[in-house]
């Protein structure tokens, strides 16, 4: 999902710099309240940020032939919201911008609304229904995660689609779509897995803080 | 207050995994004896960017550092998810060794 550096009008890069600029901003404000309230938390936040470290670093082959990778965004965003993710997405993608030519400095606001914002804002949604809907938070985890992880690639699809509207934007669209997003779903359900695992776990070692955090169905609780 | 958590047990987790594996090796089985030269197991990042090329955009901005060839970007790969990977062990380990929580 990384629109690598350049590869974007300079319209649309300061678009989405501005947009993603307010969210991490509130994102690092959040962060601060959650940590002052449950410094426990610290740890959670280090966890999530290192899931993502770990599964966008990973480029996996997918049944189309071609290589993409996971995201790693949706563990975040069940424990502690798409604003708080954007800013641990943040961190991700200026180390690959600055050290692995991923992605780019041009492109990060960019790059920061797909995977750090409309990709773990719709898991958080997808996450918070399901436990609204008294589903177990393993399976609600799986389909924040899975979710996240697909929405974050089409995201990157309407925003190319966006900027080049050629021939058309259906077109141009459906071209973005099948590049990012149909290569997307069988890694998406591979991350699905690896997060109810890492969840599982945590829900071992840290029940009462993540009930604390509002992130157990409440027939969990 | 009494916890309700249900966690799978050891061999529900090794399944799930196995799945997971399942899923990432079987395209290299699919597609046995193929490689880059004839389209294969690219980057979806860099398809995008021949179609962002194929408007004739020209990108306006390059890297200001890029890895020097492919053995100093995969180390820089492996370099992020190990970062990642102590992190993750540190505090499962920690926390595995603090005994479940009261």
């Amino acid at each position: 999902m990384h629109i690598m550096e350049g590869y974007l009008p300079l319209t649309w890069c300061i678009v989405w710099f501005v947009i993603s600029f307010i969210i991490v901003a509130f994102g690092i404000y959040q962060i601060k309240k959650i940590v002052d309230e449950t410094p426990e938390s610290k740890a959670l936040l280090a966890v999530s940020g290192a899931f993502m470290f770990i599964l966008s670093s990973l480029k996996l082959p997918s049944v189309t032939g071609s290589c993409s990778h996971p995201c790693g965004n949706g563990l975040g965003a069940a424990l502690f919201g798409p604003a708080v993710t954007a800013v641990l997405a943040t961190i991700v993608l200026i180390f690959q911008a600055l050290l692995l030519a991923h992605g780019g400095l041009t492109t990060l606001g960019a790059n920061i609304f797909s995977m750090g914002i409309v990709g773990p804002f719709i898991a958080w949604l997808v996450y918070k229904g399901c436990l609204k809907a008294n589903i177990s938070s393993t399976i609600a985890i799986f389909f924040a995660a899975f979710l996240g992880d697909l929405l974050t690639y089409v995201a990157t699809s309407f925003q190319l689609a966006f900027a080049f509207p050629a021939p058309t934007f259906g077109a141009a669209l459906t071209a973005f779509l099948t590049i990012f997003a149909v290569t997307q779903v069988p890694l998406a359900i591979g991350e699905g897995i690896l997060t109810v695992i890492i969840w599982d776990r945590l829900k071992a070692y840290k029940p009462k803080l993540l009930d604390k955090l509002g992130a157990l169905a409440p027939n969990e609780a | 207050m009494k916890h309700k958590v249900i966690n799978m047990k050891t061999s529900t987790l090794i399944i799930l995994a196995v799945i997971c594996a399942i899923i990432f090796i079987a395209p290299l089985a699919m597609y046995n004896g193929h490689g880059e030269d004839d389209g294969y197991f690219g980057g979806s990042d860099d398809a995008a960017s021949e179609q962002i090329e194929a408007t004739h955009f020209e990108p306006w901005f390059s890297s200001i550092w890029e890895p020097p060839s492919g053995e100093i970007e995969s180390l820089l790969f492996a370099l992020q998810a190990a970062i990642g990977a102590i992190i993750i062990g540190y505090f499962f380990g920690y926390w595995r060794g603090q005994g479940k929580e009261e």
